[in-house]
């Protein structure tokens, strides 16, 4: 197990390190920079700003420099946002959005996970159609729609939630169900279909066999081998939603960490598109190392090395 | 109290599926004492296992019972419902099946999977069940009872799992085993030390076993009374002597023919039966057996021949035997 964790962490630096050195070069070869804007900044004013965050310095001088700097934990000014550091732009935002997140996983895997055996078990009768379209729907249709659907009629026909910001409970359902409705149909297709492979395995006649009764057969011999593919899912699915998403955010006046990813992008903050990045990274590396162990404790038969 | 253990009569059970009805059984008798052994021989899809099954109600989905009766140890199973069905299941009736690789469920440990069936039909509490546990893993011969019943089934090896699935079988002393092509998974010497310890076991708890296998071998040794199947139907049935020294149904005598033999010349080839096994959607009319029979006759493309019996043991349906009896005079 010690030479596993050493193992792991070993291998999280290096993934992290690869993942910031890919993002920095090619951040740098997209055309355009920080200080350019429909108001053209005079040339002395564009030498001054570029000289203040070292951006006139050979590019493998600035990459030495950040990494330096990430190093010991600064990574520094947000280039745009005025007086806010990455870390404190990525602190105040990131908890908004794992808030949120974190309850539209928790809903997809509540609903994905019974809905999905429901389907399983009523294989080819109407419920599992009716399931398969919901999960295909859920799959093909776009955030930006299910986000605008919702806002139509539940908050602008029905006039029952809010339509922005989250100052109450109200506030957080329509952003979680338009999150979680993709993971949802996800987990359902995955749990129904793993659900359909356990059902047919031997040990489940052995089951029957032994005179269980239909409760116990599905939940203790089904479920356990069945939500193995959905674990999977669910450790890159929680860093992704987490973080969370520009379009939910957007269209919710949501303010967090989801709408800095697209945006710091597209105004060239460097040191945000860096700093998020490396961020995501780190959460997505410590997602698989969740599911790795949560894997080993579900399957004994997984060996953690 | 019931004459039989286990007294079938004239059952019919078809699957109903999306191409057509499949009569899978078509009129299967057979009745089992107590502490006697059975084996039903017969190729892949004669109904072997469907009529095992059947008796513990585990018909599979588009599969019903159309007709007879199945009575097992002073049970009507044709009037139980799902619920007292579960009460026989695993207690008074137990069953082994041919891949002990996957028959375990892998992600609980061997001491999970025995205890469990023995809290489920017994008021024993969580100690003593475990203690029954390892006293299962004694009596069908695995070492170190105690530190086994901690691991999980990938840990042990193939032969190590079917005494595992045997110890689950017998956790509350069934009065019937049935064994669904227990050996086949394994390789030989193993095997062999399977089937010594069900028959050890056997007499040991005095429990009746129906075997089911396509291995004449093992049914010669191991069993008292053979069902020949074919096509959902038992074209004949006697004791093992009167299976393998008076065959009377040219299935069996081709069955016999294909074993190969210690004493055979050299050069010597085994007769294979020709054809393939009948299409069970579209059953032939007369004897199903008749496209494949060397000694077809034009009645047996006609009509199913009717019971010639020989004795109170043994029976056959084949119009040959028939004849026989016509010629001899003894019309019934």
């Amino acid at each position: 197990m010690a030479k596993y964790v050493v193992k792991r962490i070993a291998m999280a630096i290096v993934t992290i390190w690869a993942v910031a050195t890919l993002t920095f070069f090619l951040m740098n070869m997209v055309p355009g920079g920080p200080f350019l804007s429909e108001k053209a900044v005079s040339p002395q004013a564009m030498a001054a700003l570029e000289a203040k965050y070292g951006l006139d310095k050979p590019l493998s001088e600035q990459y030495v420099t950040y990494m330096t700097d990430a190093l010991h934990g600064d990574f520094g000014d947000s280039l745009k946002q005025r007086g806010r550091t990455v870390m404190s732009i990525i602190q105040t935002k990131f908890p908004v959005s794992a808030k949120v997140g974190g309850m539209s996983i928790l809903v997809a895997f509540c609903v994905g996970v019974p809905l999905g055996c429901v389907a399983a078990l009523n294989r080819g009768k109407f419920l599992d159609n009716l399931i398969s379209v919901i999960a295909t729907c859920g799959i093909a249709v776009p955030s930006f729609v299910v986000c605008t659907v919702l806002m139509y009629f539940l908050g602008v026909n029905l006039k029952l939630l809010p339509t922005f910001g989250l100052t109450s409970w109200k506030h957080y359902v329509m952003p979680v169900m338009a999150l979680s409705f993709y993971p949802m149909a996800y987990i359902m297709r995955l749990m129904r279909s793993s659900m359909l492979d356990v059902l047919g395995q031997d040990y489940m006649r052995t089951a029957r066999a032994k005179g269980l009764g239909q409760f116990k057969i599905l939940f203790k011999h089904a479920l356990r081998n069945a939500i193995l593919p959905v674990i999977t899912y669910l450790g890159p699915l929680t860093a992704y939603t987490l973080v969370g998403s520009f379009i939910v955010e957007k269209i919710f006046t949501i303010p967090g960490l989801g709408g800095e990813f697209v945006g710091s992008i597209t105004s060239r903050d460097y040191t945000v598109i860096m700093g998020t990045t490396i961020f995501l990274a780190a959460l997505m590396v410590v997602m698989n190392v969740i599911v790795d162990i949560l894997y080993k404790i579900v399957d004994p038969r997984i060996k953690l090395n | 109290m019931a004459e039989y253990l286990v007294d079938i009569k004239n059952e019919r059970l078809s699957f109903f599926t999306p191409a057509g009805e499949v009569k899978a059984l078509n009129d299967v008798s057979i009745h089992l004492s107590e502490g006697e052994v059975l084996g039903i021989v017969g190729e892949s899809g004669s109904g072997k296992s469907v009529t095992a099954y059947s008796l513990m109600g585990l018909t599979a989905h588009p599969g019903k019972l159309i007709g007879g009766t199945l009575e097992f140890n002073g049970h009507y199973i044709n009037d139980m419902t799902e619920k007292d069905m579960r009460k026989i299941r695993g207690n008074e009736v137990s069953l082994i099946f041919q891949d002990p690789m996957t028959s375990l469920n892998p992600v609980y440990t061997i001491g999970n999977q025995i205890e469990e069936v023995i809290l489920l039909h017994t008021d024993k509490n969580k100690k003593q069940a475990h203690e029954r546990a390892k006293e299962l893993l004694e009596l069908v011969g695995i070492n170190e009872p105690e530190k086994r019943l901690k691991q999980y089934p990938h840990e042990l090896s193939g032969g190590m799992r079917q005494r595992v699935m045997i110890a689950i079988a017998l956790a509350c002393e069934p009065k019937l085993l049935i064994a669904d092509e227990p050996t086949t998974a394994l390789d030989v010497t193993i095997q062999a030390q399977i089937l010594e310890l069900m028959m050890e076991l056997k007499d040991k708890l005095g429990m009746a076993i129906i075997m089911i296998t396509h291995d004449l071998g093992i049914v010669a040794s191991m069993c008292e009374k053979i069902a020949v199947m074919y096509a959902g139907k038992i074209v004949e049935y006697g004791t093992t002597d009167e299976i393998f020294y008076e065959p009377k149904h040219e299935y069996t005598k081709g069955l016999l023919k294909s074993i190969p033999r210690l004493d055979a010349e050299e050069h010597e080839r085994l007769v294979p039966i020709e054809g393939t096994p009948v299409d069970m959607l579209n059953p032939p009319k007369g004897c199903p057996f008749a496209p494949r029979c060397d000694s077809c006759m034009k009645i047996c493309l006609r009509e199913m021949p009717p019971v010639t019996e020989f004795g109170d043991t043994h029976y056959t349906q084949c119009w040959l035997n028939q004849k026989a009896q016509f010629e001899g005079g003894k019309v019934q």
